[in-house]
């Protein structure tokens, strides 16, 4: 049986009279890109450092690879959190040469880290003088140092332009396709929509959902367009029911149907003489999903 | 382990810092050991530290002890500040967990930094010493004197001295840093503890009060100037004073610097890191 990358049970952590995460079972599959996302405050960040062993859980547990967070189980571990910290003074390579001694890895490893995420030509500055997109880079080549069997990247492309935030989904979407397991925390949700494979929704510390993107996004909509909108509401409300009918921004009527009902919403409104402009299936965007489970909370991009 | 402390190594090989801290401790040592007491002696510079001194005291037979007598006090404080550096560097610069997801367990590294400053203070105090003999050697040739130098045995124990006491100060540094997961104010903490608490207990609490002079053998400050006192460092130089014998002073300097490691290792271990 092939061991979970990560998995926690119960896991909690209490500052004081504050609670930041609480009991959160959390299972992130070989193989597979898991999206943590949440809005800022939400715990993502507070759980990544208890899955790294650098807070203590007040409840529950952790596991990677079927160990507890430590020098044996982060042997197969990268990671980045919470931004890219080195030491100024000191230059990329050199950072990296440092690493990969506190990593027990060949420091000749360095190179090929710097080449992986194209700082190859800027190795030999200071960190002190990096843009915050070059920090962000290396603290991607940082993570990479072991060759790890798990990838944890906390908000990755903070920093980066539209250009780097390509790029650095690329890399990751290709260490996935490599096999590297990477669970992803960010609160952009099209960064997660583009590379995850699975997504959990941290909201108060609680997971409060978990499922493909594409199961999140379940539960689309026939939009209408038509005229005059009254009566056009009238009759889908007389065909189905109030409590599923509802109007969007723009003055569309949302009807909550299955897809194969759409024929006989389109064939009620002819029949009661509505103008019929447009009837087509809504996607849910995964923002309005995310809004809905975590209670709106501006906090998201 | 010793791969961590390669890495301890070059962060602090690297930093200028460290560089200008051994430096610094060099100007000084050769200024107040040498320098001005000569100047002193030849009545350039009559009442400034140590002008007093006699040329004895400045030939190579003494070179051991004047090389060590600032480690109670001055060159202590550029040691604390190294220690200060070596951990709370990680803390200023955010690196304790770019360190520790690279797999090493907080205890290796934590002990890799103790090696460091060890490492650092054996530098410090070998440069004080060559410094130390060098200054010896041209002010005997200047003077015309013989250069009567002392056993090996002798410059070994002046040399263990000041390294205990300058790794124990630097042990301090680390305390005070992972204590106070800071810099800045672990440095400002020690430097009045060193300086100003220091003197102020030996040259007015101590000759006033029984007790506090009774507590003042008990201190760090006071145990490591009597160490160096007995190893032949100036008496005159500002925290070396033979109020303890040398066995104790280097069993309590000793237990101070276990006693900071242990405490400053049990903190790391102990505690989250944001």
């Amino acid at each position: 049986m092939t061991t979970n990358p990560v998995e926690t049970h119960g896991l909690g952590k209490r500052y004081g009279g504050t609670v930041a995460v609480r009991d959160l079972d959390l299972t992130v599959r070989p193989g597979e890109v898991y999206g943590f996302l949440g809005p800022n405050g939400a715990g993502k960040t507070t759980t990544l450092r208890m899955l790294l062993g650098l807070i203590r859980p007040t409840s529950g547990g952790v596991r990677l690879f079927g160990a507890p967070p430590g020098p044996g189980s982060l042997r197969h571990v990268g990671a980045l959190v919470e931004g890219p910290a080195f030491y100024p003074y000191l230059s990329g390579r050199r950072n990296l040469a440092v690493l990969a001694d506190h990593a027990g890895v060949p420091r000749s490893r360095a190179g090929t880290a710097l080449a992986r995420v194209g700082l190859t030509g800027r190795a030999g500055d200071r960190y002190s003088g990096y843009s915050l997109g070059m920090k962000q880079r290396l603290g991607l080549a940082a993570a990479l140092l072991k060759e790890p069997r798990l990838l944890v990247l906390d908000e990755p492309t903070n920093g980066l332009d539209p250009a780097g935030m390509a790029e650095m989904r690329r890399t990751i979407r290709a260490l996935a396709d490599g096999g590297c397991t990477v669970l992803l925390s960010s609160h952009l949700l099209a960064e997660v929509e583009q590379i995850c494979d699975r997504v959990g929704v941290l909201h108060g510390g609680r997971l409060v959902a978990e499922s493909t993107v594409e199961e999140l996004r379940t539960g689309g909509a026939l939009r209408v367009v038509a005229g005059p909108e009254d009566r056009a509401r009238d009759r889908v409300v007389a065909l189905l029911g109030a409590e599923r009918v509802r109007a969007d921004d723009g003055g569309a009527l949302l009807v909550d149907v299955e897809r194969d009902q759409a024929p006989r919403v389109n064939a009620e409104l002819v029949r009661a003489g509505v103008d019929v402009h447009e009837l087509c299936w809504s996607e849910p965007d995964l923002e309005r999903r995310f809004l809905e489970l975590t209670g709106g909370d501006p906090d998201v991009a | 382990m010793w791969r961590d402390v390669r890495a301890e190594l070059a962060k602090q090989a690297y930093r200028p810092a460290s560089w200008l801290l051994l430096a610094i401790g060099v100007v000084l040592s050769a200024t107040f050991a040498h320098a001005v007491p000569y100047a002193g002696y030849r009545g350039a510079a009559s009442g400034a530290p140590g002008a007093g001194r006699g040329l004895a005291e400045m030939l190579p037979a003494q070179f051991a002890g004047n090389a060590i007598a600032g480690t109670p006090v001055f060159v202590g404080a550029l040691a604390l500040i190294f220690g200060v550096l070596v951990a709370g560097g990680e803390y200023g610069y955010a690196t304790w967990k770019t360190v520790l997801v690279q797999q090493p367990s907080r205890a290796t590294v934590y002990t890799a930094k103790l090696v460091t400053v060890a490492v650092g203070a054996l530098l410090l105090v070998l440069a004080l010493l060559a410094v130390s003999a060098a200054a010896s050697a041209v002010i005997a040739a200047l003077e015309d004197q013989p250069g009567g130098w002392p056993s090996g045995t002798a410059v070994l124990r002046g040399a263990g001295a000041g390294w205990l006491v300058t790794t124990m100060w630097g042990t301090l540094g680390v305390l005070l840093a992972v204590a106070l997961r800071s810099v800045a104010l672990p440095v400002g903490l020690g430097l009045v503890w060193l300086l100003a608490v220091q003197n102020l207990l030996a040259a007015i609490a101590a000759p006033l009060l029984d007790w506090v002079a009774a507590l003042q053998k008990g201190l760090p400050g006071a145990n490591a100037g009597s160490l160096v006192a007995a190893l032949g460092a100036p008496t005159g130089t500002p925290g070396v004073a033979p109020l303890v014998g040398a066995g104790q002073a280097a069993l309590v300097v000793a237990g101070y610097l276990a006693g900071f490691a242990l405490l400053a290792g049990w903190l790391l271990r102990a505690r989250d890191l944001d």
